[in-house]
């Protein structure tokens, strides 16, 4: 497997006895742009960590491109980290930070001038080299980390939610231009982040982790056209999450009625979980639809409007559409067949149900 | 104006509370005459046969050279122990920080006191050894608690920053993270020796045979008061106030600095 430059084998890990990787299986490509998603506390922080070396696995190999490195010092590793605070050494002038990792190098004067400068360029701050880090915006204090991380020419590049500090404008700014640096150097970036978007806009592979687990491998159209689970559905994107059973291969039953769907090799009648994205429900007449509803509220969202319909059995739909309709109106609901997706049912908790439970516990511990 | 008159007025006042005894210990160490209160005329003498008198001088030796090692080593040591506090989990951290800080606020006889009697329950001969023993002992926490604040204040990361830019951990503790505390490790040495200049109590309890200047003046003033004392007292005031001053102008620059 030449071009799996980082393989992970059943990575365990736990803290105090807390399991925060519970049997990680996943195998990085070359020049790839992977995003570990997940909410907080899913692991995905401890697994950078843990491929930068700051942390070591309890059990399991961590191979780079075939060698185990799970025992090699974060010095030694052809990995950077681009840090979510950023890290500059504040002491430093920005091209005393950027040219630290080639000082050690013991590179000629000449050479790390030439190299950090090339640098600066390549973020943008050219003519910044005397300035100290904290005169700097968030923003130009992030591209002085990513260009002190990338000037060291590393195999990959590891990113610890480097965007979640920077106001929404810098951040969509920043997105393109990591995404532009990645394809001009072609390094291999494994990301890490809770938001959702930011990962379906910049990664060709996304993993989706909860507590401790991978729920799902795929690109962005892969994971959010084809959620694996209700977990993955509900993290990304929005969606209308439904309990239902699969009559048959092509034929399922959910909210009272039978609806053909794409999926089969089901068991008959196994009680399966339905997705249905808000942009996929067609609102058509009620005697043209599938389902009837009531519209309860309609919201304005700038490129759509998002309304919000009750069934005959209570039944809330969430529909995103161009076409705005009048509250109180009774109107019918079209489902596509490509529009329902299948997917066996897990126990994984959501995510606001994860964050529901976590404040429980606090709570108690505080109490 | 008359309000402004009278709050100057009342600082004056309490200002001269506070330093007329140590005013008056320092003009009358340049007084010829030897009798307190009788101002003789304007005279170095006092000064130069306190530097005559051999047996100041080698208390002079003592004190000094006892505060410079107890003072080198009890940063070393603090140091050392403020960065496994910083490492420690919150917890066990808070509960360490605050048992390290107690000493400061026990009475000096009482450290003075328990320290004799460790040292004579272990067998160890009281003498300048201990003197040191004793005086790094009551310096760790000052120096710990100089120190620990710096570490808390650095940025997020800045270790594991540098060790994943190639540094050796060595190189990442030279370069990266004792240039940003080494202001908290630079006060809490010249606390250190500024306390260690100032001890009688603690000083008295654990040493035989050996004495530094505040035991040298003790016993002098037990034989009647010398105005050789007054010279020796102005000079250890003006030391320690100049340590205090460069302490705080320390501290307030470096205050300046972080909210700038």
């Amino acid at each position: 497997m030449a071009d799996r430059i980082i393989e992970l084998k059943n990575i365990r890990k736990s803290f105090d006895g807390e399991t925060v990787l519970d049997g990680i299986d996943l195998y990085i490509r070359r020049r790839e742009f992977l995003t570990l998603l997940g909410p907080s506390g899913c692991g995905k922080t401890t697994m950078l960590r843990i491929i930068a070396g700051f942390e070591t696995a309890d059990s399991g190999d961590l191979l780079f491109e075939g060698q185990r490195i799970n025992d090699v010092p974060p010095y030694k590793r052809r990995v950077n980290t681009v840090f979510q605070r950023y890290s500059l050494f504040p002491h430093m002038n920005v091209f005393d930070n950027v040219a630290f990792g080639l000082n050690i190098k013991k590179m000629g004067k000449a050479e790390i001038a030439r190299r950090v400068a090339a640098m600066l360029e390549m973020v943008g701050l050219a003519g910044y080299e005397k300035r100290q880090p904290e005169s700097l915006s968030g923003g130009q204090q992030q591209r002085v980390a990513i260009a002190r991380a990338l000037v060291n020419e590393p195999e990959v590049l590891l990113l610890d939610e480097p965007l979640a500090a920077l106001d929404l404008k810098m951040r969509k700014e920043m997105q393109l231009e990591l995404k532009r640096m990645q394809q001009q150097l072609g390094i291999t970036f494994i990301f890490v982040t809770h938001d959702q978007e930011e990962a379906l806009t910049m990664s060709d592979t996304i993993v989706v982790m909860s507590r401790g687990q991978i729920q799902q491998i795929g690109t962005p159209v892969d994971i959010y056209n084809e959620p694996a689970n209700a977990f993955v559905a509900d993290f990304i994107g929005e969606s209308n999450l439904l309990e239902g059973v699969m009559e048959k291969d092509y034929l399922c039953r959910f909210a009272g009625y039978s609806f053909p769907c794409l999926d089969k090799g089901f068991m008959k009648n196994e009680e399966v979980e339905i997705v249905v994205r808000p942009e996929d429900v067609d609102i058509v007449a009620p005697e043209k639809g599938m389902i009837v509803c009531t519209v309860r509220s309609i919201v304005f969202m700038g490129v759509h409007y998002e309304i919000m319909l009750e069934g005959a059995d209570g039944m809330l739909w969430k529909v995103h559409t161009t076409d705005p309709v009048e509250p109180g109106a009774v109107v019918g609901l079209y489902l596509d067949p490509d529009a329902i997706h299948v997917m066996k049912s897990s126990d994984e908790p959501l995510a606001s149900e994860q964050e529901e439970m976590a404040a429980l516990e606090e709570e108690e511990d505080e109490g | 104006m008359v309000k402004q008159a009278l709050r100057w007025a009342l600082v004056i006042a309490v200002l001269l509370f506070l330093y007329a005894p140590i005013l008056t210990l320092v003009v009358f160490s340049f007084n010829s005459g030897k009798y307190m209160g009788n101002w003789t005329g304007f005279s170095l003498r006092w000064y130069v046969e306190l530097f005559n008198d051999a047996v100041i001088m080698r208390s002079l030796w003592i004190t000094l050279s006892v505060a410079l090692i107890a003072a080198v080593v009890s940063t070393i040591l603090g140091t050392l122990a403020a960065a496994g506090i910083h490492a420690m989990k919150n917890r066990h951290a808070n509960l360490v920080e605050n048992i390290t800080y107690i000493p400061m606020l026990s009475p000096d006889i009482v450290t003075g006191i328990s320290l004799m009697l460790l040292f004579v329950f272990a067998g160890i001969k009281l003498g300048y050894g201990t003197m040191l023993l004793a005086h790094v002992t009551f310096n760790l926490p000052y120096v710990i608690f100089s120190v620990l604040p710096k570490l808390r204040a650095l940025p997020q990361h800045q270790y594991e920053a540098a060790i994943d830019l190639g540094a050796t951990p060595g190189f990442a503790l030279r370069k990266v993270v004792l240039p940003q505390i080494m202001p908290g490790i630079l006060t809490g040495l010249i606390f250190a020796f500024t306390l260690s200049i100032d001890d009688f109590v603690i000083s008295y309890f654990t040493s035989q045979d050996v004495s530094n200047l505040s035991m040298t003046i003790y016993s002098m003033a037990r034989r009647g008061l010398s105005p050789k004392l007054n010279a020796l007292s102005s000079i250890m005031f003006l030391t320690v106030l100049t340590l205090l001053i460069v302490i705080n102008v320390r501290s307030a620059r470096q205050g300046k600095k972080e909210t700038v």
